[in-house]
């Protein structure tokens, strides 16, 4: 179905605005037919959010069409966030695994960012997948359109903040803000965020919140789950500590699936506003227990080469942590290594947060503390950290659903993290 | 023989063996080895895909139910295809998802010189008949023979 186009929409496509513009005009006309849009309406949100922060050498396509876009002087009309960056020296790593990092993989990086400067970076503090986050500054209204990439953050901004934005595929996100408009359909539509499958949580504990998004994921991969029961467990109030639960289960929900909005009955914006009226017809249903949360834990594949090794490196942050977490674990830390009768961290141990947040934390007296474990802290993304081949080899650990699904890093659940870490496994 | 119709949503003729992943296709997992380290054959690095892992991908009809996982999925597909990584075609049981579908949009208005037919919607029989092997046709109007 051809979609139908305004006046200025049109001749943008006709060439009004050059021959660069027009194919990015082209591109979300395509895109947006494809899914049965009928019309681009407007972007909304103050600001973008970008997914690809990384000057990989072999993404140059990218680059080249970035380049395109900028020699045509088109920018976006919006500021923008984007990931995390890809290094930080802070973060252990040998001679050899710098030199892949540093000569053969990120070579791009500053020509990368630069390009992402002109196109309307808002600052250079601006990397993190939790752009949400007060002290990164770009948290959409319910209700705001958004152009934006990153499974963890869309799915983050649809259901805990109501704003409606698809998951849109990086360079897509960046012509949606260039041209202000995004195609109708899916996410954005009232229809489109109905749910279609039913997820009661039948737990006699918390679940862990990125195993239980897994587990979630993995069952109703691009559907829009209604969840039933978890607010027992994470109480009926957006506060702090439910928002930084959402986050980790969220990220895990896109991840190892596709979802891109759930609602959490009792708790999230639109399950409060309309209840079970969000349920879709016919809707599937998943009951959650305690047997297949441990069946879901039990049938990710250990891809170590040694599956008995000793951890080398311990990853927390996939997505980035929140000041809130830094502390927690703090002190958790702190209790474990005290009955363990140990003074620092056994495994090198990387918590990782948005630049903002980091500075945050270093303002409060956690920070000293954190640090006499000999937990380092980076604003860096895991996942590109365990691109590089050397990395890839090192038996990592982490309580990332996300991070286990992209890399051979290997996960535990927070408990058993806080257990390897201060007591070297033993519980 | 048997034929499935399907929608197109890139345009191209192509004959391909099949290759068939039952569960998503995971991009950034599958891909990411293959256009970082320079594997011409693509070899799939999803480790939760059993039915993909570890095999090539280029020239493939590849044959799947959706792409799942990272948003970074769609630029990731564009650059396999700029740079001559890409399956012969891709053939989705399901209506296509964003990603995939961005993927695709992305190589087709942006890259001159590769083709690369995507088709969706072919049903579950589709997925439930072709095998690893078989030799597969996609036409222009969406037919999708498999041999």
């Amino acid at each position: 179905m051809a979609m139908i186009l305004n006046e200025e929409q049109q001749a943008i496509l006709n060439g009004s605005k050059g021959e660069t513009m027009a194919k990015v005009m082209k591109t979300l006309v395509m895109y947006g037919e494809t899914f049965g849009a009928e019309r681009l309406v407007p972007v909304t949100s103050k600001y973008n959010h970008l997914v690809t922060s990384f000057g990989l050498k072999v993404m140059s396509p990218v680059y080249d069409l970035m380049a395109q876009i900028l020699d045509a002087g088109v920018s976006s009309s919006q500021k923008f966030s984007v990931d995390p960056r890809p290094l930080d020296k802070n973060v252990p790593a040998n001679f050899l695994q710098n030199l892949v990092f540093n000569k053969f993989m990120y070579t791009k990086q500053d020509f990368y960012e630069d390009q992402l400067e002109k196109l309307g970076l808002m600052n250079e503090d601006a990397f993190s997948c939790t752009c949400y986050m007060d002290e990164v500054g770009n948290k959409p209204q319910k209700g705001e359109v958004l152009s934006w990439a990153e499974s963890s953050a869309v799915v983050y901004a649809n259901s805990v903040l109501g704003a409606r934005c698809n998951r849109n595929s990086g360079i897509i996100d960046l012509m949606g803000s260039i041209v202000g408009y995004v195609p109708e359909f899916g996410l954005l539509t009232d229809e489109g965020r109905k749910a279609t499958w039913i997820v009661k949580i039948e737990t006699t504990k918390k679940p862990e919140a990125q195993l239980l998004g897994s587990a979630i994921g993995m069952k109703v991969m691009e559907d829009v789950p209604y969840v039933v029961g978890l607010d027992k467990w994470i109480g009926n109030e957006l506060d702090d500590s439910a928002c930084t639960y959402l986050k980790d289960f969220g990220a895990a929900t896109a991840s190892n699936g596709a979802v891109g909005l759930y609602h959490i009955a009792n708790l999230t914006p639109e399950a409060v506003e309309l209840g079970e009226s969000l349920i879709a017809e016919g809707a599937k249903e998943y009951v959650v227990t305690d047997a297949e949360l441990e069946r879901v834990k039990n049938e990710y594949p250990v891809i170590w080469k040694n599956k008995d090794a000793t951890p080398k490196l311990c990853f927390m942050g996939c997505p980035h942590m929140s000041l809130q977490q830094l502390k927690d674990w703090t002190d958790k830390v702190e209790a474990g290594l005290k009955e363990a009768g140990n003074k620092k961290v056994l495994i090198p141990t990387v918590f990782t947060a948005a630049p903002g947040v980091l500075k945050e934390f270093e303002k409060t007296p956690y920070a000293a503390r954190l640090k006499a474990t000999g937990v380092i802290t980076s604003y860096i993304c895991p996942l590109m950290y365990m691109n590089n081949p050397l990395c890839k080899k090192m038996p990592v650990i982490t309580s990332s659903n996300k991070l286990r699904t992209y890399t051979t890093a290997r996960y535990y659940t927070d408990d058993e993290i806080l257990a390897q870490i201060t007591k070297g496994g033993k519980n | 023989m048997k034929t499935f119709q399907g929608r197109v949503v890139a345009p191209g003729q192509v004959t391909a063996k099949a290759l068939v992943s039952h569960g998503g296709l995971n991009t950034l997992a599958s891909f990411q080895n293959a256009l970082q380290f320079g594997d011409k054959q693509a070899k799939c690095g999803d480790q939760n895909n059993p039915d993909l892992y570890g095999k090539p991908m280029v020239g493939t009809a590849l044959c799947l139910p959706q792409t799942i996982g990272s948003t970074t999925g769609g630029l990731v597909l564009y650059c396999a295809a700029a740079m001559g990584r890409q399956p012969a075609c891709m053939l989705f049981s399901k209506p296509i998802d964003s990603l995939a579908a961005a993927g695709a949009i992305l190589a087709d208005v942006w890259v001159d010189s590769v083709t690369m037919p995507v088709v969706d919607s072919l049903g579950e029989e589709f997925l439930n008949y072709v095998k690893d092997g078989m030799t597969i046709t996609v036409k222009e109007n969406g037919i999708v023979e498999v041999d």
